[in-house]
């Protein structure tokens, strides 16, 4: 059982990150084409913008949520003197909330998807998989919520920011923080990896290509010289 | 370098601002870019061309990358013209353009394809019989049969070999041969020009068989029979660079930028230069805004408008003032000068037949053909002459047969134009006058039958007693109204006057005002006289569509002679309608026809063919008391149309295809056995009625056509006139046909026609469709064979409007199972030599041909018609009936003949348009070029023609146009004839040999022949009629001049002597109106189907690309005010019908349409997006489903000069545009298909 848990909390995380990360690379480099969020809007409208905001409003707040949740050191809450037991409420509220948004929107979009047989007939097995996976993953992030509210101290929260902490920072052992967590909690973490290890294999890849500089552009017209502009212009 | 890393180094990025912050320089990768590159990098360039039906011979540039070919584009090499004169560039359309995707597209055929109960019923049958015996098994069992041909249309494809296809088929050939004969296999493909060699194919192994090639030209409706009748030329124009050199331009229906889009800078550049135009077209078409002025005619009313412009011409510049060029020109190269008998009747007289030297006492003089030479008056002397140049001087005589203004004793002489002031009394002339009644909504007005006009005359002493004349000239002023001070009925005093045929008379019936027809009339003129001719009329399918095609086109022949426009550069007749100018014909010829092995070939007229073998005149609703004239002489007029047909084919007018009830196989052993020739045994068994002649009994099903060949056509779908009675009397399949035949309405049934109360349903044995796309006619086919594209095979094509000839060549290898045509019809001979020894073998063949034009024959019957059947005269073989021949067919060694340069070329020459000349040279070169046979055999020893390649070669070896050395032969070869010198027109290039690589490395100007009117020169453009008017060389006419008076008896009697205008037919096809209501208002138009924009020429229209660019599928044309009246929005679906069928298009409602009419542009596949009829319960059918052909009894004379017979020359066509329809928009969309299942849905 130790071992189990050992494999799935401790190995597991490494490989789906080095898979993330050497898979995102190796994608963004060999397969600039393939780098693309895969939109069907020109297909079909129908289903689409209604199912696509709600989904990505629910799914983005939830993503930082977790970055910032999981991941900001404890002592980090402890120097604001934020307790924990107000940390979990804002995770299981806003969180909560946050996921019926995301689930409304999956399931807009995977009934879409999966119903729509001129979307169903472009769609590759990774685009119906990865959609499956995340409502599924929303689901049961969801489920955790009534595990939650039956220990508002936060004690669990810290559990997992200290695995995962543990994780980033190559802690060995840091599986054990998570080895006595409900069902529920373990199968999402679980499934939330394997989100994690497929992510370079799916259109998710378009989350790492965000147009944000467009926001704080320079001029309009964009010239790619054939200068090496580490020389100063010649005159 | 890698991408990440670059994104790494991402707050190293340096970046510049220029242009004041609005632009920002980086130095981001750019290595993307490479893809833009790879995508229009290619392997190799390969030239090639389109040849849907197209004209236009464009040279293309075919992309090929990785094997497969990419795209296309122009090619810009064309050889230059010279100064002054813009360069041929840029040629090619966006419909060519687009060709490509045809390639790898869904609708390519990739496999043969046989029905899939036909194929069960073979494998069956072959596994016990011979493939001859296996094939009668299935055809003598009706329930077999029918299994599969009830089928047709109906789906049921599977996928076959190429060796089992080819015993089926060369079996069931094998079969007809000997059950029913020869004839009973019928070919057809269309334009061999677009591809010679595909066509020389198919062609070739049909006359090797005995089998027999439709014609396509006048079937198609784009031969207009004028031309032949009034210059003894099937078309002849000027190419399309000649228009810039024109000063006049006169658009009449046709759509230059539309239809002739790689030509239409010409017109561009030709109005740049600041030549005037006016454009006659009744929808504001592309052309229309090009013009100076533009005449919004009523559709089917030009020759009204024509008579209108021909007034004012005669009237302001003949007749108030005389133009000595347009009189001069009118005196040498016209019949104007010409006499005219005159006869009596009621009351007054009517132009007869022209007179001949053989009317006077001693024949003037005149020993050889005295009845073929017409006669005039000299100026000078007042003296009846004969004139060189008639068709007599030009059979049995040599050196006399020029315009040069002699007479036939050698004396100098000036023909007098017009008996006025030379004239011995003035006498009243009745002129037909059909204007006074019109149907469906066609202006009318109320003149009487007859125009008895005045017109000045002679009195002449003849054989038969004293005769009163006239000249054509006066007869032609008076017919047009135009008063030479004699007076008459109904005579316009002046313009305003509404007279036939003064423009205010014109006003009424076309709508045009008459200040506009006296403004462009006078333009027109006025250019003429002050360049010489320079005049030119660009005329298109729109006029020669109508049953009464030769008055619209006459018309305008007759503006074009009364100016001296045609002969002249710059002016002329520019008819470009489906014509493609074979230019080496006369090398192709013998290829194609396979006359190096056997002569005569049999060739049928496609429309007499299809009206009687698809029972189309079983539903006639034409009688020709309609069409009569009030003049008509005493005669049996009132019968049937197809009585009319059947009379010309027992004359030897027109070709009969099957000919005789009995095998001709049969024929020539009977009469062996009887020891008397072929030719007397026909006679004589025809004459004592034991041997029957298969047209007049054609339901019979021994005169069925057993076994049809389609290659490069689409036969049944855009060129199927009438085509639900294709479906239900050829093929047997389900159709749309709404109207009753005549023995279910009772009305008068044909007299020489036997009438079957049963019509057969499902003649065909076999239907063998070659084609890269499945089309209409492929759905409805038998077997599918898959050819090869435009980019695939190496062919020649050659055009009207250039004069260069152009390669296609294989890019690619043929994809999938796709063989070339060549290669398809050289399999399928060989598998057939393989089968026919089962019951085939050397055989003697007896072949009836028609009366030819271009031979001494043409001289048949110089006055009254006599048949022999009813016993007006004997049955004289060539004269007063079909030729007769015996030929050798060597079945089992057919493959050897159609792979060798047979040994006839050798021994009996070549030649073509009544010119001959040896060609030993040439073949002994041929089998130098391309190798000699040398298995043992028949063809051992002969020049090889294996490949399309050899067969290109060959071609270009023999013609004249292609070889300068052969140019000069023939040339010289006229010069016999004439009497005049013509060499030097292709001396400068008697070394010149234009071979298949050269024309792939860059097209080749041809060189001039005479086998075509015009030259290839430095100095001028090519202009038809150029050597008739500039080296005296006669039209190929009864007069030797340009033909105006038509004197033969059919032409009088149908009231068509001189030009007039008639009101379109009624086909009374709309009484189908109500009948079957679905309770939305409906409403009576004209059906018109022109050119369209997404299709025609160069590609076809269910290409993916023209569907997305149009509708994606079929659509009508109609006004905004028809449209209003019945309800119809743009984009709605409806219903299109009559007595003939029904089809189902979208509508598309735009101003720019006349009220009254409505289009649907020409061959839209009725196999993409065509929802079922509310009318049949059937697939809405494709445009040619409410059309029916009627013939024309003129068109079917023969054996007289110029209006004699040759294929594709003259002969019957399939006017389609006085159909009516009833519109309506449809209730209920029934795409009658079962639902989708997801899977398709997706799709």
């Amino acid at each position: 059982m130790e071992t189990v848990n050992n494999l799935l909390f401790g190995v597991y995380p490494y490989i789906a990150l080095s898979v993330l990360a050497l898979g995102s690379i190796l994608r963004f480099d060999r397969e600039q084409y393939t780098w693309r969020s895969g939109s069907s809007q020109l297909l079909r409208r129908k289903q689409l913008v209604a199912g696509s905001v709600l989904f990505h409003l629910g799914i983005l707040v939830i993503f930082v949520g977790h970055l910032v949740g999981l991941l900001t050191p404890i002592a980090v809450f402890e120097y604001f003197g934020v307790p924990h037991m107000a940390k979990q409420l804002l995770a299981m509220i806003a969180g909560g909330i946050a996921g019926v948004f995301g689930l409304m929107g999956a399931l807009l979009l995977l009934h879409r998807r999966l119903f729509d047989a001129r979307i169903r007939k472009t769609s590759s097995f990774a685009d119906i998989a990865i959609l499956a996976l995340l409502t599924v993953q929303l689901c049961l992030g969801l489920a955790t919520i009534p595990v939650s509210a039956q220990h508002l101290d936060g004690s669990e929260m810290v559990k997992f920011m200290t695995w995962a902490q543990g994780i980033f920072s190559f802690q060995g052992g840091a599986a054990a923080y998570v080895r006595d967590v409900s069902l529920v909690f373990k199968a999402h973490l679980l499934l939330g990896m394997t989100i994690l290890l497929v992510f370079p294999f799916t259109r998710l890849v378009h989350m790492l290509s965000a147009p944000v500089w467009y926001l704080n552009r320079r001029g309009w017209q964009l010239v790619r010289t054939r200068r090496d502009m580490t020389q100063p212009k010649r005159r | 370098m890698s991408h990440t890393l670059d994104r790494l180094a991402f707050f190293k990025r340096k970046t510049e601002l220029f242009s004041s912050g609005h632009g920002v320089l980086n130095d981001d990768d750019r290595t993307w870019e490479e893809a833009y590159r790879d995508r229009w990098r290619h392997d190799k360039i390969v030239r090639s061309t389109h040849g849907v039906n197209c004209t236009g011979s464009c040279s293309w540039k075919i992309y090929v990358k990785g094997g497969i070919v990419t795209w296309e584009t122009q090619q810009t090499d064309y050889p230059r013209t010279r100064p002054d004169l813009p360069n041929h560039e840029p040629r090619g359309c966006a419909r060519g353009a687009s060709y490509s995707w045809y390639l790898y597209s869904a609708n390519r055929v990739k496999y043969p394809l046989v029905r899939s109960r036909l194929l069960k019923l073979w494998r069956e049958a072959r596994a016990k019989l011979a493939p001859v015996a296996a094939w009668e098994s299935i055809q003598r069992d009706p329930k077999k049969r029918d299994s599969y041909t009830k089928m047709r249309g109906a789906g049921g494809f599977v996928r076959a070999n190429w060796d089992e296809v080819n015993e089926i088929i060369a079996a069931a050939n094998a079969y007809t041969v000997r059950r029913y004969g020869p004839d009973r296999v019928f070919g057809f493909s269309p334009i061999p020009a677009m591809s010679m060699v595909s066509y020389a194919a198919g062609a070739r192994y049909l006359q090797l068989l005995g089998g027999v090639c439709g014609s396509f030209y006048d079937w198609y409706c784009d031969l207009p029979p004028s031309s032949p009748q009034t210059w003894g030329e099937q078309t002849d124009v000027p190419e399309s660079a000649d228009w810039y050199n024109s000063g006049f331009l006169l658009l009449w229906g046709s759509n230059v930028p539309q239809t002739r889009t790689p030509d239409a800078h010409f017109y561009t550049e030709a109005r740049y230069k600041g030549v005037k135009s006016a454009v006659i077209c009744p929808d504001y078409s592309e052309a229309s805004k090009f013009g100076d002025i533009w005449l919004a005619v009523k559709q089917g009313t030009d020759a009204a408008l024509g008579m209108a412009f021909g007034h004012v011409i005669l009237k302001e510049f003949h007749q108030d003032r005389q133009v000595p060029y347009f009189r001069d020109y009118l005196r040498k190269y016209s019949d104007m000068p010409m006499l005219v008998r005159l006869v009596k009747k009621d009351g007054y007289l009517i132009p007869e037949r022209l007179l001949r030297a053989s009317d006077f006492i001693g024949d003037m003089d005149e020993a050889n053909n005295p009845d073929w030479k017409t006669v005039a008056i000299d100026e000078t002397t007042g003296q009846v002459v004969v004139p060189l140049g008639s068709i007599g001087f030009r059979w049995g005589e040599d050196g006399k047969w020029n315009l040069e203004e002699k007479a036939a004793n050698g004396a100098e002489t000036r023909l007098r134009l017009g008996l006025k002031g030379a004239h011995d009394e003035v006498a009243g002339v009745g002129f037909p006058y059909f204007a006074n009644s019109a149907s469906n909504g066609f202006a009318s007005t109320d003149h009487p039958d007859v125009l008895v006009r005045n017109v000045p005359v002679k009195r002449m002493q003849l054989k038969e007693g004293e005769a009163v004349v006239a000249s054509v000239y006066d007869l032609f002023l008076a017919n047009y109204g135009v008063d030479q001070g004699f007076g008459g009925d109904y005579m316009p005093t002046d313009f305003d006057d509404p007279q036939p045929y003064s423009p205010a008379w014109a006003e009424k019936i076309t709508t045009v005002s008459r200040d506009k027809i006296i403004a462009v009339a006078r333009g027109f003129a006025t250019n003429a006289e002050k360049t010489n001719g320079k005049s030119m009329v660009i005329i298109g399918a729109a006029m020669n569509h109508w049953f009464h095609m030769d008055m619209n086109y006459r018309a305008v022949i007759n503006m074009l002679v009364m100016c001296g426009c045609v002969g002249q550069s710059g002016g002329g007749w520019a008819h470009y309608v489906g014509q493609e100018k074979l230019r080496p014909q006369t090398g192709w010829a013998p290829i194609a026809f396979a006359t190096d092995w056997a002569k005569p070939p049999r060739q049928q007229n496609g429309t007499s063919y299809f009206y009687a073998h698809t029972d189309q005149w079983r539903y006639e609703t034409v009688s020709a008391s309609e069409l009569l004239s009030p003049t008509a002489p005493e005669g049996d007029w009132n019968v049937s149309l197809i009585d009319y047909n059947v009379r010309a084919e027992r004359m030897g007018w027109l070709p009969s295809a099957p000919a005789l009830e009995t095998n001709s196989l049969e024929i020539a052993r009977q009469a062996a056995e009887a020891g008397i020739d072929a030719k007397d045994y026909v006679a004589r068994s025809l004459k004592d009625r034991s041997l029957k002649l298969s047209c007049m009994d054609p339901d019979n099903p021994v005169n069925w056509p057993r076994n049809m060949f389609v290659w490069r056509s689409n036969l049944l779908g855009s060129s199927g006139k009438g085509h639900e009675y294709f479906l239900k009397h050829l093929l047997g399949a389900s159709h749309g046909v709404q109207g009753k035949d005549l023995g279910q309405t009772g009305k008068q049934k044909p007299k020489d026609v036997v009438w079957h109360d049963h019509a057969p349903e499902g003649k065909l044995d076999l239907l063998v469709t070659l084609d890269f796309r499945m089309s209409t006619t492929a759905v409805y086919s038998d077997v599918v064979l898959p050819t090869a594209t435009w980019y695939e095979k190496h062919d020649l094509n050659t055009s009207d409007m250039h004069p260069f000839i152009h390669p296609l060549t294989a890019a690619v290898d043929p994809a999938w199972e796709a063989r070339s045509d060549w290669a398809i019809f050289k399999g399928l001979a060989k598998t057939f030599s393989a089968v026919a020894p089962e019951v085939l073998g050397l055989e003697k063949d007896v072949v009836l041909t028609p009366i030819q034009h271009d031979t001494a024959g043409e001289m048949a019957q110089p006055f009254d018609v006599r048949d022999w059947y009813k016993g007006e005269c004997e049955p004289i073989p060539g004269k007063t009936m079909s030729q007769v021949t015996v030929v050798e067919r060597d079945y089992p060694n057919l493959y050897k003949r159609f792979t060798s340069l047979g040994p006839l070329l050798e021994k009996t020459g070549n030649g073509g348009k009544g010119i001959a000349w040896n060609t030993e040279h040439e073949v002994h070169a041929l089998k130098d070029l391309n190798g000699r046979v040398t298995e043992k055999g028949i063809s051992e020893g002969l020049a090889r023609i294996e490949t399309d390649i050899d067969a290109a070669e060959a071609i270009m070896m023999l013609a004249p146009e292609t070889n300068g050395e052969v140019a000069v032969k023939s040339w010289r070869a006229l010069e016999k004839q004439t009497g005049r010198k013509h060499d030097h027109l292709a001396l400068p290039k008697e070394d010149e040999k234009i071979r298949f690589r050269d024309i792939v490395a860059q097209p080749r100007k041809i060189i001039s022949s005479p086998t075509w009117s015009g030259i290839e020169s430095e100095h001028v453009c090519y202009n038809a009629g150029y050597t008739n008017v500039h080296e005296l060389i006669p039209w190929r006419t009864l007069t030797g001049r340009q033909q105006l008076y038509q004197d033969h008896l059919w032409m009088r009697a149908f009231g068509e002597g001189l030009c007039v205008y008639k009101p379109p037919v009624d086909l009374k096809t709309t009484w189908v109106k109500g009948e079957k209501s679905n309770g939305e208002a409906e409403i009576v138009l004209n059906f018109i189907t022109p050119h369209q924009k997404w299709g025609i020429h160069s590609t076809y229209s269910d290409n993916l690309m023209m569907l997305t660019l149009n509708r994606g599928g079929p659509v009508v044309w109609l006004s905004e005010t028809d449209a209003r009246k019945v309800g119809i929005e743009d984009n709605d679906w409806v219903e299109v019908f009559n007595a003939n069928g029904a089809l189902t298009a979208r509508a598309v409602v735009s101003q720019r349409m006349l009220e009254g009419t409505i289009f649907m542009y020409h061959a839209q596949e009725k196999i993409v997006n065509t929802p079922g009829s509310e009318i049949t319960g059937q697939r809405g059918g494709i445009h040619n489903s409410v059309t029916r052909v009627v013939p024309k009894p003129t068109h079917m004379i023969g054996g007289y000069a110029q209006l004699a017979y040759g294929f594709n020359y003259y002969g019957t066509v399939g006017s389609n545009r006085d159909e009516c329809v009833v519109v309506r928009k449809m209730k209920k969309i029934d795409w009658l298909e079962k639902k989708l299942s997801k899977k398709e849905a997706g799709q």
